[in-house]
């Protein structure tokens, strides 16, 4: 009997192919991409492990500055004193694009010593002291650093080289600062922590993982959003899938089925389903994520100097995930068939009728819903704070938005349809009201998807477009020289005098900015800098103030981190001077402050300029490069032209945003597939209505015409509902979530040309979703019309 | 002599094993080389010489518990230069390596700590202003200002599991080994610049597990340096500084080459008179191989010297002193009876 009555159920999907693929379709591209989200995240989180752990795992503990940095003469007096503390060099590389991890060898703690990393005692050490020998991760072994030979270690982190203390020094450009010392065990020091110094114990939070946070939390946001577009899609399957069978249902339960075991019946065959999928999602959603990878690691390497390796591994964490989500997902699309299956009389009848009334209550309660969660939204907005809060935002406006859609929807074309004409006209408008439920969650997904678009579309435009402009500002310098060293500095400004129109010194030391990393520069006074940078605000003559010590300047993220607003002292080494502009600076995760050349010497007379930025004609660019690198014996990498800087920044800032736009297609794709399963759904049940409309006359090909008009239409209705929804999502992005996750917020920029292209992927969507249903009633054989006119079910 | 434990290039370059115990018998181009007409100068010699590619400063100690049980310490600073030329090096990149080993022998344990350091942090060094100073970490051996800076010195080192802090006092004059100073290694004329300070009474306290106990005794401290004090085909030695209770002293060495070795040494009488073995004067015959960490090494010695009616016979205090250090060795306290007695010190490497 059992057997009996799951064949019976099966034979649905043979009989119905099509059901069956957009079925595991739906649900396996509603996996893939939640799966590829926590697949790149797996990745990433990974790699910030490996990258804490490789100086900052269990058992490794930190003493770092806490006001002035650290000192070959701290380590000496520290160990003098019986501390047992390593030096350690952190930075990047800019040249090479890479982080330099610089140890010593001899005194590191044993627990810091990375796997396969050969100790004292092994044949590789002297190269290694002699700055001869590195270690890089397996996949970053073929960077070139000049003079020496990489070698592989698995436990290292990409874009990570791990040198001697003495070559990192070098690599990095610092003189005896260093930027922490290592101790393994903290349980029995010889003192109490310097003055100046704090202890940071091992296995603590490394800052790397809570900046990029916020990234991952970006992905996830749009991988959950994918998801339930997905689930749409499979609800829209499932319920059609329930609709067809309810002659079957009604048949093995009047044959003695127990209703019971009937559910339990249904619910076996969704689960194989949801495997199914779900295993087909997981592979998709592999794939996705290797696609996308390499774009997230340039960008998180871009962004927060955080390496991540450029290609995927398995990890049971996210198949696992992907697979789970798969069968809740199901279990929640199929839920509510479900739910009749398990109560339907045996001998229940069509209700059409009845049932589309309940709907339209339905539709009013989920309204109510949607409008709460609308006004919760705006409530957030007004007094929540933080990343999250900027999420629940768009969660609410995105939700509410798509539960209100269908009321919005039905009340628009109840009073376009009293404003039409009476006839074929008027049918056109109150049967597409009629088509609304069967369609609403198709179009609740198209509207999110569109909307997330115009959203997501609007926002990186307005970032690229303030991007552009900064950079001309930022980068208004022709030409930027690094120096080796501060006697080859001396003689370049030398050479140089005559030859350009200024040189303009680029001096800078890292230093901790409240309470962060961070650096301080000193500027010279030049036109250059009060005529380009790019100030968001200041006070009147804020160059003057600048050059005789009164004030500093602040990036716009340590701003906004910290509170501080023109006038407010900021404390720097060497006493608090007040904030006189705050000034944009983009794809920089650092906090930054700028003094007056003079002040800065004064404070820190440490700091060696090394760099240059040089004024001269565009024109002579090329010439004076090519003399710089003769006179000076420099490599490439010493001098770089502005138009060079200002395409790698561009670069970086494109594959910022490579990834969402990527996720924001899909998407759309998936939304797509939503309608056409539903309008496949709906193709069946719709016959009923179509007949008489076809017994009355008007011809085959004209109501499949009207069928196909009837869902571009509703489509640019959801696409005009979606255009403000949008654009308050792009309005939530660039002033709450950017604020947020990234430390700067963007003047929002709308363009007309987007959202035309935008209106157009709409009707091109709602078309082709509507396209073979159109095509299927017009090859319908007349008697099936016939039939069913004369059966009216 | 005391052709140290000098250990570094083994893990420098393991390749050099082929070339005597440690390396030390790779050749020394663009070091400087030991020149038998220098005329040592203190207290300028008692630091550092740079040019020279090894150089140690070596205290050991003989002393006794309140209870009369005998200890014995070990205290070394190692430097070494891995390139020549150093002098003018970006910081951390200096090419010079300090290795720092120290010991305490009981009857029936041996405590061995090691620490590494690179030069030109401050990490460890070796100054004469203000007074005599060498150190590495918190270990140091510190003299007081004066003609000798050797005069009166303190001594501390610590490991995980014990630690030590004496006083040190000199009853004697400095000792200048082999021809003034100029200590010949082997008949191919390899050699090194080397003296001694044997005549240290000690007062002070050793740290160990079971508490702190107050002892006395006498230490010896050897300063040596140079760059290429092995022969290619020496492949290790057994080095002796022993202190007979008649108040005389010998330092002997015996370098191996699997042949009859090189073997020399200085007598020195109890007033500091130092007078050079002639070569086959000394002659040191193991007695007694014990397996200590995987080895065979002789921990039991007979050593005569006819000249002066020498007949001994040595026997390791703790045959497991056992310096399971970045390149092993033997060294520990010995006593000694026989034609004389008294109580010394025992090197032996490249077992």
């Amino acid at each position: 009997m059992t057997w009996t009555a799951l064949s019976a159920l099966m034979s649905h999907w043979r009989r119905h192919p099509l059901q069956l693929i957009l079925m595991i379709l739906g649900l396996a591209l509603a996996t893939a991409l939640w799966t590829g989200v926590q697949a790149i995240n797996a990745e990433a989180r990974a790699a910030y492990d490996k990258a804490a752990t490789v100086l900052g795992g269990e058992g490794v503990n930190r003493l770092e500055a806490s006001t002035a940095p650290l000192t070959m003469q701290d380590f000496a007096r520290l160990r003098r004193a019986g501390w047992p503390a390593s030096p350690v060099i952190e930075g990047r590389d800019r040249t090479l694009g890479l982080r330099v991890l610089g140890v010593d060898p001899l005194t590191l703690p044993q627990t810091a010593v990375p796997a396969g990393m050969p100790g004292v005692g092994a044949g590789d050490l002297a190269d290694f002291l002699a700055g001869k020998l590195g270690y890089a991760s397996p996949q970053s072994v073929g960077v070139a650093v000049p003079g020496v030979v990489l070698k592989p270690l698995p436990d290292l982190p990409p874009g990570l080289v791990l040198v001697d203390i003495g070559l990192g020094a070098q690599l990095l450009g610092v003189d005896q600062q260093i930027s922490a010392l290592l101790m393994d065990s903290v349980a029995d020091l010889p003192g109490p922590i310097p003055a100046g110094m704090v202890l940071k114990r091992g296995g603590a939070e490394l800052g790397l993982s809570r900046l990029t946070d916020s990234f991952h939390l970006n992905l996830t946001a749009f991988g959950f959003l994918a998801f339930v577009v997905g689930i749409f899609i499979v609800h829209a399957t499932a319920g059609l899938a329930f609709e067809h069978r309810r002659p079957v249902f009604r048949t093995l339960r009047a044959i003695g089925l127990s209703s019971r075991l009937l559910a339990v019946l249904v619910m076996v065959e969704m689960l194989v389903l949801a495997l199914i999928a779900g295993a087909l999602g997981v592979g998709l959603g592999y794939l996705v994520a290797g696609a996308l990878l390499p774009d997230v690691a340039a960008t998180l390497d871009g962004l927060y100097g955080a390496s991540v390796p450029g290609s995927l591994s398995l990890r049971p964490g996210w198949v696992l995930a992907g697979m789970g989500m798969a069968v809740v997902g199901t279990g929640v699309a199929a839920g509510g068939g479900l739910w009749q299956v398990w109560h339907l009389p045996p001998l229940e009848t069509a209700r059409p009728q009845a049932w589309a009334k309940a709907r339209a209550r339905m539709d009013r309660v989920q309204a109510g819903a949607g409008l709460a969660l609308l006004a919760v939204a705006g409530g957030t907005l007004l007094v929540g704070h933080g990343l999250y809060a900027g999420f629940a935002v768009l969660a609410g406006l995105l939700l509410g938005a798509a539960l209100v859609l269908p009321w919005v929807l039905a009340r628009t074309l109840r009073s376009i349809a009293r404003r039409a004409r009476p006839g074929l006209a008027q049918w056109f408008w109150a049967d597409a009201r009629a088509e609304l439920p069967g369609l609403r969650l198709a179009l609740m997904a198209l509207l999110l998807a569109l909307a997330a678009n115009v959203g997501v579309g609007t926002m990186v435009g307005s970032f690229r477009a303030t991007f552009t402009g900064w950079l001309d500002q930022r980068m208004a310098a022709e030409l930027y020289l690094n120096a080796e060293s501060q006697d080859q500095a001396a003689r370049m400004q030398d050479w140089l005098a005559p030859r350009v129109d200024a040189v303009l010194p680029v001096t800078l030391v890292e230093r901790d900015l409240l309470g962060q990393p961070g650096r301080i520069y000193g500027v010279v006074d030049h036109a250059t800098y009060r005529d380009h940078w790019p100030m968001l605000e200041q006070v009147p003559g804020v160059w003057d103030l600048l050059h005789q010590g009164k004030g500093v300047l602040v990036n716009e993220q340590a701003a906004r981190r910290s509170g501080l607003a023109l006038g407010d002292p900021l404390a720097l080494p060497g006493g608090e001077v007040p904030v006189i502009g705050i000034y944009s600076d983009y794809g920089n995760p650092e906090p930054q402050a700028i003094l007056g050349i003079a002040a800065f010497q004064a404070r820190f007379p440490e700091a060696k300029a090394l760099r240059f930025a040089l004024r001269l004609p565009p024109e002579a660019v090329a010439g004076l490069s090519a003399d710089l690198t003769r006179t000076f014996d420099l490599p490439p990498e010493a001098i770089s032209d502005q138009a060079t800087i200002k395409a790698f920044s561009l670069q970086v800032f494109e594959r910022t945003f490579a990834v969402t736009g990527a996720l924001n297609v899909l998407t759309l794709a998936v939304a797509a597939v939503a309608l056409l399963a539903s309008l496949l759904t709906l193709s069946g049940l719709r016959l009923p209505g179509l007949a008489p409309v076809w017994a009355l006359g008007v011809t085959q090909g004209r109501l499949a015409g009207l069928e196909f008009a009837r869902s571009v239409v509703l489509a640019l209705l959801t696409a005009v509902l979606a255009l403000p929804l949008g654009l308050m999502l792009a309005w939530v992005l660039l002033a709450v979530v950017n604020v947020e996750a990234f430390g700067w917020r963007l003047p929002m920029q709308v363009f007309p040309m987007d959202l035309v292209w935008l209106f157009g992927m709409a009707l091109a969507t709602g078309a082709l979703a509507a396209a073979w249903p159109a095509v299927q009633l017009y090859r319908r054989r007349p008697t099936d019309l016939l039939r069913v006119f004369a059966s009216a079910r | 002599m005391h052709v140290r434990a000098f250990l570094l290039w083994l893990f420098l370059a393991p390749g050099a094993m082929a070339q005597g115990f440690a390396g030390l018998g790779a050749t020394a181009d663009g070091f400087a080389l030991p020149d038998p007409d220098r005329v040592l100068e203190f207290p300028a010699d008692h630091g550092a010489h740079p040019g020279f590619r090894i150089e140690w400063w070596y205290v050991t100690a003989t002393l006794t518990g309140a209870d009369g049980a005998e200890y014995g310490v070990q205290w070394t600073l190692f430097r070494t230069e891995t390139a020549p030329g150093g002098g003018e090096a970006l910081p951390w990149q200096k090419p010079e390596l300090w290795m720092g080993h120290a010991a305490l022998t009981t009857r029936d344990k041996h405590f061995v700590a090691e620490t590494l350091a690179r030069g030109g942090t401050g990490q460890a060094g070796v100054v004469l202003d203000p007074g005599f100073a060498a150190w590495i970490d918190d270990w140091q051996v510190a003299g007081l200002p004066g003609a000798d800076a050797l005069d009166a010195m303190s001594l501390t080192a610590r490991g995980g599991d014990f630690g030590y802090d004496l006083a040190l006092v000199a009853e004697g004059p400095l000792v200048l080994q082999g021809t003034g100073g100029y200590s010949v290694k082997s008949a191919k004329g390899q050699a090194s610049h080397y003296y001694s300070q044997p005549f240290f009474r000690v007062t002070g306290t050793l740290d160990l597990p079971e508490g702190a106990v107050a002892v006395t005794g006498n230490a010896w401290l050897d300063h040596e340096w140079s760059s290429q004090p092995l022969a290619p085909d020496q492949t290790g030695w057994d080095w002796f500084s022993l202190s007979f209770e008649t108040g005389e002293k010998l330092m002997g060495f015996v370098l191996r080459d699997g042949g009859a070795g090189f073997v020399s040494g200085t007598w020195i009488a109890a007033d500091g008179t130092a007078t050079a073995l002639p070569p086959g004067a000394l002659v040191a015959e193991p007695l007694e191989r014990l397996d200590v960490a995987g080895r065979k090494v002789p921990t039991r010695w007979r050593l005569r010297l006819a000249d002066r009616g020498l007949d001994v016979e040595l026997q390791a205090m703790n045959p497991n002193a056992w310096m399971a250090t970045t390149v092993p060795y033997w060294e520990g306290p010995v006593t000694i009876s026989g034609s004389h007695s008294g109580r010394g010190y025992l090197e032996m490497t490249g077992y």
